[in-house]
C-alpha cells in the first residue's frame, strides 16, 4: 500500500549553519519523486530526515498520515538504499537480505521464501551465499536494493544510488530501478545531483539549492518554464539576459529585443535556451561575432558576442552545414515563443 | 544541545535527541568516567596534593624546597635528564642511519632493518639489563676479550652509561619506526619537483627532506625521552639508584608511604613527561606535513655505491649484533650453569627451567589472569569511548577521551604510588587493603594501557562506515541490535588487536607492579623476573622466566600484527567505500 509523504516547514541546521530552510513539499502515493540539487544543497540531509537520521529543528514529517518526526529510523518502516550500499561485509548476501525480516520476527521458512523471491527479482539468486566483497559494484547495488525492498517498506529512499557505477551500468540500473518502482508501485524518493538521472527517472522533481526549494514540477515543465535563474541554469544550459518589459516588448541594453511578451512591465531576466537561437547570414537579425566553437556531435556549440552579451548558440549538425569561422560576423534570430521570463 | 532556546518548535523532541545520545550510551560513558575518576584522576590529584601540602596541612612549596636542597635528589634529577637525553642521542645514532638506508637507498638488507625495528620491542629493557651486564660489563664477555687481546676495557655499563646503553638499544625502534614512516610518507613528487626546480644534494636535503621528516623524528625522540625518564626497573636492576624513579621507589618502600619526597618526585616526573610531550607538539604545530599528502610511495630509492654498500652492511650487522645481544645473553643465561668472569657460561643445563617449572607457576598464571582481565577491561572501555566519541554528539565526550588518553603521560610508578596512597586505607571484607589486593594491579594495568586500546578501537570504528549502522536501523534494528549484530562483529579484529597489545605490554610492566605487589604469591611474571634477578643465584631461573615472558610477548605481538593485517585486507577488499 503506497503511502503519501508530507514535509511541512522543515528546517534543520548544525550550530549556526542552516542546512534546510523552511522546506515544504508533498509526495503522492506511488510517486517517483526526485530531490535534485548541487552538493551542499541539502537534498541528502532532507532524505536523511525522512529516513529518521536526524530530527528537524522546526517543522514535521508525516508519512501515511502518521507524524514520524520524532520516531527513530527503526520504527518508520522505510527502505533506504545508501550511496555506499552499506552491505555488511561479515554477512553473506542472503544474510544481508534476511536481516530486516529477522527484525520483523518472521518464521524461518517465511524469511527463506522472501529472501529467495527478493534475490530473484534482482537476478542474483545464484550469489546468495557470497560475501559482499566478492561481488561487483553493480551486484552490490542489486543486493542493497533487494535488502531494502524485501521488507516491503512504506517508502523507498534512494541516496545517489547510481553514483558508484560506471556509465554503462548506470543507464542499465536506471531503467531497472524505474521498472521495479513501476511494478511495485512504491512511493520512491530519489536523491541525485545529476539532472539527466533525475529527468529520465522521476515523475516530479524538487530542485534544491542553499537549503531551499527552488521549484517543484515535472522535468519537462521545469525545463520549459524555469521559475528562477538557478533552475534555468541548473537544468540544461541557459542564456540569462537582463532587461525590461515595456508593453509587449522585452529589450536589453545590448539591443536584444523580443516581442509577444505577456508579463507585467518592469525589470526582468529572461532565459533563452541555446537551441532556440538560430544562426543566419550577417546583416539579418541581431548582429554578433563568433568567439568560440565546439563540435559536440549532435550539435555545434558557438559562443557569440552580441553587444556586451555572450550568448551560447547550439546549431544541430548536418553534413551540408558550413561551420562558422571564429571572428565571423553572423546574424541571430531568437524564437520569442520559447523564451522564459524568470521570477527572480 | 543544552541551548533549548533554539528548539521551541520541537517540544516533543525526546531527551536523548537533545543530549545527542541514548540513555544507554550516556550510562556507559558515565561508567567509564567513573572508572577513570576513581583510578586515574583521584590518585594523581592525591599525589599532587600531598606534594604541595606543608607539615601544617596548608598549601606549601616546602617539600620542593627540600627536594632541591637534598644533594642526592638534585643529582638524581640531573641524572635522569642526562640519561634520558643521552639515550635519545645514542638511539638516534642507531636509528637515523638505519631509517636513511631503508628509505633513501636500494639496500638488500632492508628486511633485516625492518626486523631490527621489532626485535627490541618484544623484550622489556629490565629483562635484558642483566644479560647486557654480563656481555658488556666491566668483566663481561666483550671487555674480557678486549682486555685479553688489546689490554683495555670500555666502560659500556658503568653507572649511567649502562642505563643509557640498555635503554638506547631497546628504545631506538621508536625513532626508527616514526622516522621511516615520515620518510616513506614524503611523496617522491616533492623531491622531484625540487630537483626539477634546480635543487640537489645538500640543498635538497636541508630544504625538503629534513623539514618533511622532522615531525616523525621529533615524535619518536620525545617518546624515547619519556620512556627512559619513567623507567624504574632498568636502573634498579643495574644498581643505579641516583635517578628520579628509583629514588621515588626507594623513598616509598623504605621510608614509607607518607614520605613527601616520593610525591614531589612523582610530580616532577609528571611535569617532565608533560613538558616533553608539550614541547614536541609545540615544535611540530602546523608541521605535520607528512599526513597532509599521501600515496607517493616514499622517496625515490637510489642505488648505493660499492663503498656505501660495504659501510651500510657493516653498520647493519653491528647493530644487529648489539640488538640481539640481550636476547642471546638472556638465552645463554637461562641455559648456563655458571657465568661469571667468563666470555661464555661454563656449562649448559636445563635446571633453571626446571626451577621455573617448580616455583614460578603462580607467576605465569597470575600474569595470564591479570593481563587478560586488564585487556578485557581496556577493550570494553575503549569500545565505549570510541563509539560515543565518533558516533554521538554527547557533551563532554571529548573530555572523557582526553582523560583516558592522559594516562600516556603518567609514569607507571606515579600511578602505582597514587593508587597505593588513595586506597591503602580502604579495607576489603577479608581485611586486606584494597591497594594491595591483586585486583588493583589489574586496574593499574588497565588504566595504563587504555590509551593504546583506545587508539585501536577508534581506528577500527573509523573504518566502519556509519552507513552500515544506518542501514541496519532503517531495516528495523534498534541501537542495541545494531551494536551487537553489526558494530561489534565488524570491530572484533581491531578490538582483538587492542586486547593483545594491552595484554603483551602489561605482561612486562614493572613500575606500578613493584609498588603494588606486596605478597609474592600474588605477583606476576615481571615481578618474578625482577626478584630472581636480584640475587646472583637467581639469575638463571630469572633468565628462564624472562625467556618465557619474551616468548609470550613475541607471540602476542605477532598475533596482533596479523590481526591488524587481516583487518586491513578485509577492509580493502570492499573497495567501494
Amino acid at each position: 500500500m503506497p503511502e503519501k509523504v508530507s514535509i511541512e516547514n522543515v528546517s534543520f541546521g548544525y550550530g549556526d549553519t542552516l542546512v534546510l530552510d523552511d522546506v515544504s513539499l508533498a509526495i503522492e502515493p506511488g510517486e517517483y519523486f526526485c530531490f535534485l540539487g548541487p552538493s551542499g544543497s541539502g537534498k541528502t540531509t532532507l532524505l536523511r530526515l525522512v529516513a529518521g537520521f536526524g530530527t528537524p529543528s522546526k517543522g514535521r514529517i508525516v508519512i501515511g498520515g502518521r507524524d514520524v518526526t520524532h520516531l527513530p529510523p527503526w520504527e518508520r518502516n522505510l527502505g533506504m538504499v545508501f550511496q555506499s550500499y552499506a552491505l555488511w561485509p561479515h554477512m553473506t548476501v542472503a544474510k544481508n537480505v534476511a536481516f530486516g525480516l529477522e527484525r520483523r520476527k518472521l518464521s524461518r521458512a517465511e524469511i527463506g521464501r522472501k529472501v529467495r523471491i527478493a534475490l530473484e527479482r534482482v537476478g542474483l539468486s545464484h550469489l546468495a551465499d557470497r560475501r559482499p566483497a566478492q561481488l561487483s559494484g553493480g551486484q552490490q547495488q542489486r543486493v542493497a536494493l533487494a535488502r531494502t525492498l524485501v521488507i516491503e517498506p512504506a517508502v523507498l529512499l534512494l541516496d545517489e544510488p547510481l553514483s558508484n557505477l560506471d556509465a554503462k551500468l548506470r543507464t542499465e540500473m536506471r531503467v531497472e530501478l524505474k521498472r521495479l518502482q513501476r511494478e511495485l508501485g512504491i512511493t520512491t524518493i530519489y536523491v541525485t545531483h545529476d539532472q539527466e538521472e533525475a529527468n529520465a527517472a522521476a515523475g516530479r522533481i524538487a530542485v534544491l539549492d542553499g537549503g531551499r526549494i527552488q521549484q517543484i514540477g515535472s522535468p519537462v515543465d521545469m525545463y520549459d518554464h524555469p521559475a528562477n535563474r538557478f533552475v534555468a541554469a541548473f537544468l540544461g544550459t541557459a542564456n540569462l539576459v537582463e532587461g525590461r518589459i515595456e508593453g509587449d516588448r522585452f529589450s536589453s541594453s545590448d539591443g536584444i529585443v523580443l516581442g509577444g511578451m505577456t508579463e507585467k512591465p518592469g525589470a526582468v531576466c529572461v532565459s533563452i535556451r541555446p537551441q532556440h537561437i538560430a544562426l543566419q547570414a550577417s546583416g539579418t537579425g541581431l548582429p554578433g561575432t563568433v568567439e568560440e566553437r565546439e563540435f559536440l556531435g549532435e550539435t555545434t556549440r558557438y559562443r557569440i558576442k552580441a553587444g556586451d552579451q555572450r550568448l551560447i548558440v547550439d546549431e544541430p549538425h548536418r553534413r551540408d552545414i558550413e561551420p562558422r569561422e571564429i571572428g565571423a560576423m553572423v546574424g541571430l534570430a531568437i524564437d520569442a515563443r520559447q523564451v522564459s521570463v524568470l521570477r527572480d | 544541545m543544552a541551548d533549548t532556546a533554539t528548539l521551541p518548535a520541537a517540544p516533543r523532541a525526546p531527551l536523548a535527541a537533545r543530549l545527542g545520545a541514548s540513555p544507554a550510551q550516556i550510562a556507559a560513558l558515565a561508567l567509564v568516567a567513573l572508572f577513570l575518576l576513581a583510578f586515574l584522576v583521584v590518585p594523581i590529584v592525591r599525589v599532587i596534593q600531598i606534594a604541595f601540602t606543608g607539615p601544617e596541612g596548608s598549601f606549601s612549596l616546602v617539600h620542593f624546597g627540600d627536594f632541591f636542597q637534598t644533594s642526592l635528589l638534585r643529582e638524581s634529577f640531573w641524572n635522569s635528564i642526562y640519561a634520558a637525553s643521552m639515550t635519545v642521542v645514542v638511539a638516534s645514532l642507531i636509528a637515523v642511519p638505519l631509517a636513511t638506508i631503508i628509505s633513501r637507498f636500494r639496500f638488500r638488507g632492508a628486511s633485516i632493518i625492518h626486523t631490527l625495528g621489532v626485535i627490541p620491542l618484544v623484550m622489556p629493557p629490565f629483562v635484558g639489563a642483566v644479560a647486557m651486564q654480563l656481555i658488556y660489563g666491566k668483566n663481561g664477555s666483550i671487555n674480557l676479550l678486549l682486555n685479553q687481546f688489546f689490554g683495555f676495557r670500555i666502560p659500556f655499563m658503568e653507572g649511567l652509561n649502562g642505563v643509557i646503553f640498555v635503554e638506547a638499544v631497546h628504545y631506538f625502534p621508536f625513532i626508527l619506526l616514526n622516522l621511516s614512516a615520515a620518510l616513506s610518507n614524503i611523496d617522491s613528487a616533492m623531491e622531484e619537483s625540487a630537483q626539477n626546480l634546480g635543487a640537489s644534494g645538500f640543498t635538497l636535503f636541508s630544504k625538503i627532506v629534513f623539514p618533511l621528516s622532522l615531525p616523525g623524528y621529533v615524535a619518536g625522540a620525545a617518546l624515547v625521552f619519556v620512556k627512559v625518564f619513567d623507567d624504574l626497573a632498568t636502573p634498579l636492576l643495574l644498581s643505579v639508584t641516583n635517578m628520579l624513579a628509583p629514588q621515588a621507589y626507594l623513598r616509598i618502600t623504605s621510608v614509607g608511604v607518607s614520605d613527601p619526597q616520593g610525591y614531589v618526585i612523582s610530580v616532577i616526573m609528571i611535569a617532565c613527561a608533560l613538558t616533553t610531550i608539550g614541547l614536541s607538539q609545540l615544535a611540530l604545530r602546523g608541521r605535520d606535513f607528512a599526513t597532509q599528502q599521501r600515496g607517493g610511495g616514499g622517496l625515490a630509492r637510489r642505488k648505493m655505491g660499492k663503498g656505501g654498500t660495504i659501510l651500510a652492511t657493516a653498520f647493519v650487522v653491528l647493530v644487529l649484533l648489539v640488538v640481539l645481544s640481550p636476547h642471546l645473553g638472556i638465552l645463554l643465561l637461562s641455559f648456563g650453569t655458571v657465568w661469571s668472569f667468563a666470555v661464555l657460561p661454563d656449562g649448559y643445563t636445563l635446571a633453571h627451567y626446571a626451577t621455573v617449572a617448580n616455583e614460578a607457576g603462580p607467576f605465569i598464571t597470575n600474569t595470564l589472569l591479570y593481563c587478560g582481565l586488564a585487556g578485557f577491561i581496556d577493550i570494553a572501555l575503549a569500545a565505549i569511548v570510541a563509539y560515543v566519541v565518533l558516533r554521538t554528539r554527547l557533551k563532554g565526550r571529548h573530555l572523557i577521551e582526553q582523560m583516558a588518553m592522559a594516562a600516556v603521560a603518567i609514569p607507571g610508578l606515579v600511578l602505582g604510588i597514587g593508587l597505593l596512597r588513595t586506597y591503602y586505607g580502604v579495607r576489603l571484607p577479608s581485611g586486606e587493603s584494597l591497594a594491595t589486593f591483586w585486583g588493583m594491579l589489574v586496574i593499574a594495568y588497565a588504566v595504563r594501557r587504555l590509551p593504546y586500546a583506545l587508539i585501536s578501537a577508534k581506528a577500527a570504528l573509523r573504518q566502519l562506515h556509519v552507513h552500515l549502522e544506518e542501514a541496519a536501523e532503517s531495516l528495523g534494528a534498534g541501537k542495541f541490535t545494531t551494536l551487537t549484530r553489526i558494530v561489534v562483529p565488524l570491530m572484533t579484529g581491531g578490538l582483538l588487536a587492542g586486547f593483545v597489545t594491552s595484554f603483551a605490554t602489561a605482561a612486562v610492566e614493572l613500575s606500578a607492579t613493584l609498588i603494588l605487589v606486596t605478597r609474592p604469591p600474588d605477583a606476576p611474571i615481571s615481578y618474578g623476573i625482577y626478584v630472581y634477578m636480584q640475587a646472583a643465584a637467581g639469575r638463571g631461573p630469572g633468565a628462564a622466566l624472562g625467556v618465557l615472558a619474551v616468548l609470550v610477548v613475541a607471540v602476542a605481538t605477532f598475533l596482533s600484527y596479523r590481526l591488524a593485517e587481516r583487518e586491513r585486507n578485509a577492509k580493502s577488499r570492499e573497495g567501494v567505500f
